[in-house]
């Protein structure tokens, strides 16, 4: 069960491909959809790795993605980096 | 299922989103770091002002939602003094490029260094004059190659840490846009000092400096940040030097403690005039 | 409102024109000052830099003039009102700030003792060459408002009125002085605070939500908000639309540099100030100003003495310019006598108002001394004929 998840604002990204680098559990990929500048957002490859660390957060140069912790119960948390 | 809101969200005017800074560029990058510095330090937004000068950095007054001055080029910190010793109870940041600080700035990062006028600096380096299409900055490699010096610049890079040590910063930290948490925890520690702080960070600019001299992209720069980056807490600034393709010595070079220019003014106000001396008060204009 | 009594030195005084400005300042509500030294106005901030702490404020002597020049700016987005000193050399280094107070509309002072130039030219001694300069020094379309005093009486008096129209306008303000004006000694007598008029800041009471830092209600012009009251507003000078975001294109260009423009055209008639004397029945009238005016008076003097028809129109705004009233005079009236210590800069718009109606004739003079009477008295034959 992950322990975190993603939300993505794809209409923000400029697949600069840091999020999915800098990934420590390689949750991301760059998927072959377009954003309507033309660029391709990233898309969760590995849900099930996410542990909500919002490094993803952290690198995007673009505020177009982060990630926050899911409690053991199934609440969602924000993430306070 | 609802997504919980970006934490930097609440500190952006999301209504100018997304912003012109370039794919790769590392702006946005060290905006998140700044984000996270002021949720970890709980700074009273009310009481934070942001200012910066011209240039790619200094379109992050217009993005942050705070009271933002986006001024003149190389002028940021006069502005800030301004500010500051207007408003005492301000915090305020100086967020700006390696051009605008160090080049047209210069005389003022100096003097404000020396002074230890009590400002936060986050200079955002990227090596080049961006903004205006790849010019030559003083922090700019040698032998680099820009619009400027199509064939290779011929002066050696500003070294700014070792710079505004001199001039008398008492909090110098330099970090890249791939040490997100360390830059973020540097931030926070400039927040909790009083006195002349300067963080640079050193971040791509892929668009001009790296393509023009052929070192690929903004991942491929973080990349390289990550394996060249060496953290010396402590080094001697003299030693922090950069060059094009060598190491980049990173992490928290100074941090001393002298009274800042309010409270040496202060204090020798109260000495020379006694009870004759008037604090300043709260505004008279309106 | 009234002056603050703190900053109010009541009294009959024997003061020179840069320790009379000091005290306008102070009087005016000025709690804050940067600066850097040129002769012949450092006495200015050394008064201030001596007064201040015993009345409540801050005077920072910065680096340049470039950083003094913003330095004030960003006192004025503190809170306080503020103002620096220069003179030529120091006010060429200021254009790019006096534009950007035209642009972001912040409102403060600067006070320019003019002194032979151009470059460094005469640092001790006069001239009222930066005419020009004060309403074109920086780039682009914008207006000011100068004013030009003639003693060390109106170097107080009309100081706090530039605060004033600082305030009214959210403009810069030039006070155009002269090393004469500024460094002759005369009376100066400040009366108690409470007769003293002063303006406040144009502080919007709109709630957080409401308020547009840069928009209006067909007022043209928009309230301001200091950092640190949770406004959380964008200043740029960047063209920008109503919200201080930057937008740049031709639609809001026009409309933002239109509103700079008309808010003190429009007010026009509320912002000029002139003296004038002998008007109604004259054939030749003197333009002047500044310390020139008080030559000109002598010369006037004369020329009645010789049994001419000559009226007195003394310049205390200079920018904006009395375009009305010189058109007006210009109907009836033989010629204008513009004596300055200039090539030729205020005679240059008398001419362009006098629309060809009327001779100009400038009595021009290259600075470093005042003209003699009879220079200008001359002139003043020569029109009359």
């Amino acid at each position: 069960m992950a322990k975190g998840r993603v939300s993505i604002v794809v209409e923000r990204c400029k697949a600069c491909g840091f999020c999915v680098e800098f990934c420590p559990t390689k949750v991301l990929a760059l998927s072959s959809a377009f954003n309507s500048k033309g660029y391709h957002p990233p898309h969760v490859v590995n849900p099930e790795k996410c542990s909500g660390c919002d490094l993803c957060g952290m690198y995007c140069p673009d505020f177009a993605i982060h990630g926050h912790k899911i409690a053991p119960a199934g609440k969602e948390v924000a993430s306070e980096g | 299922m609802s997504d919980l809101v970006n934490p930097v969200e609440q500190f952006l005017r999301t209504d100018r989103m997304p912003h012109i800074w370039c794919p790769g560029c590392g702006i946005g990058t060290t905006v998140n770091s700044f984000a996270h510095a002021l949720i970890e330090s709980k700074i009273d937004l009310k009481s934070l002002a942001l200012v910066s000068g011209i240039g790619c950095t200094g379109r992050v007054a217009g993005y942050v939602k705070l009271d933002s001055f986006h001024t003149t080029h190389g002028r940021a910190i006069p502005f800030a003094t301004g500010l500051k010793l207007a408003n005492p109870k301000l915090q305020v940041v100086v967020y700006s490029g390696d051009g605008d600080l160090s080049a047209i700035g210069g005389n003022h990062l100096i003097h404000a260094a020396r002074r230890n006028i009590d400002l936060k600096v986050i200079c955002v380096n990227n090596l080049i004059y961006a903004m205006t299409g790849g010019q030559t900055a003083p922090t700019t490699p040698d032998h680099a190659i820009t619009s400027t010096s199509p064939y290779g610049t011929c002066e050696p890079a500003f070294n700014l840490p070792h710079l505004v040590e001199a001039a008398g910063a008492v909090y110098v930290a330099r970090w890249t846009t791939f040490h997100v948490r360390q830059l973020a925890r540097s931030i926070a520690e400039a927040f909790q000092k009083k006195g002349f702080s300067f963080i640079e960070v050193i971040s791509p600019c892929p668009t001009l400096y790296q393509r023009r001299n052929k070192l690929g992209d903004g991942l491929d720069t973080m990349k390289y940040y990550k394996e060249k980056s060496r953290v010396k807490h402590g080094a001697p600034t003299s030693e922090v030097g950069l060059t094009m393709t060598g190491e980049i010595i990173v992490g928290k070079f100074v941090d001393r403690d002298r009274p800042d220019y309010q409270t040496i003014a202060h204090s020798q106000f109260v000495e020379a005039l006694g009870e004759r001396f008037v604090e300043q008060t709260e505004t008279v204009c309106s | 409102m009234k002056a603050d009594p703190r900053g109010v030195l009541t009294g009959t005084h024997f003061l020179d024109g840069d320790h009379a400005c000091c005290e306008g300042a102070l009087a005016a509500g000025a709690r804050f000052a940067s600066g850097y030294p040129i002769t012949p106005s450092t006495e200015v901030v050394e008064r201030f830099a001596s007064r201040v702490p015993t009345v409540g404020g801050t005077f920072i002597q910065m680096e340049d003039e470039l950083a003094a020049s913003i330095t004030l700016q960003g006192a004025v987005w503190g809170g306080a009102k503020a103002f620096t000193v220069t003179s030529g050399p120091g006010f060429s280094l200021m254009m790019e700030h006096i534009g950007y107070a035209a642009m972001t509309e912040t409102p403060c002072v600067f006070v320019d003792v003019q002194r032979g130039g151009p470059s460094t030219g005469l640092p001790t001694l006069p001239a009222q060459a930066d005419m020009m300069q004060a309403r074109w020094g920086s780039h682009g379309d914008y207006e000011i408002i100068a004013l030009c005093p003639n003693s060390p009486q109106e170097c107080f008096d009309l100081t706090i009125k530039a605060f004033n129209l600082a305030e009214e306008f959210r403009v810069p303000v030039m006070f155009m002085m002269d090393e004469v004006v500024g460094h002759m000694t005369e009376k100066v007598v400040i009366p108690p605070a409470d007769q003293i008029e002063v303006v406040p800041r144009r502080h919007t009471r709109k709630s957080v939500e409401e308020y547009l830092p840069y928009g209006t209600n067909g007022d043209l012009v928009p309230e301001i908000a200091h950092a640190g009251e949770g406004y959380k507003f964008h200043v740029t000078g960047l063209t920008h639309d109503e919200r201080g975001y930057p937008n740049m294109t031709p639609q809001t260009q026009d409309k933002l540099v239109r509103r700079l423009q008309n808010k003190i055209r429009a007010a026009a008639d509320r912002i000029v100030m002139v003296e004038e004397e002998n008007l109604e029945d004259a054939e030749v009238v003197v333009v002047s100003y500044g310390i020139t005016s008080r030559v000109a008076q002598r010369a006037i003097d004369l020329a009645h003495g010789r049994g001419l028809r000559v009226g007195k129109l003394r310049l205390i705004t200079a920018w904006p310019f009395p375009d009305k009233k010189i058109r007006e005079l210009s109907e009836k009236v033989r010629a204008f006598v513009v004596p300055e210590l200039n090539l030729g800069q205020m005679a240059r718009e008398v001419e362009r108002a006098a629309g060809g109606k009327a001779r100009t004739l400038a009595v021009t003079h290259a600075g470093g001394g005042v003209h003699q009477p009879e220079e200008i008295l001359k002139t003043i034959v020569e029109a009359s004929r």
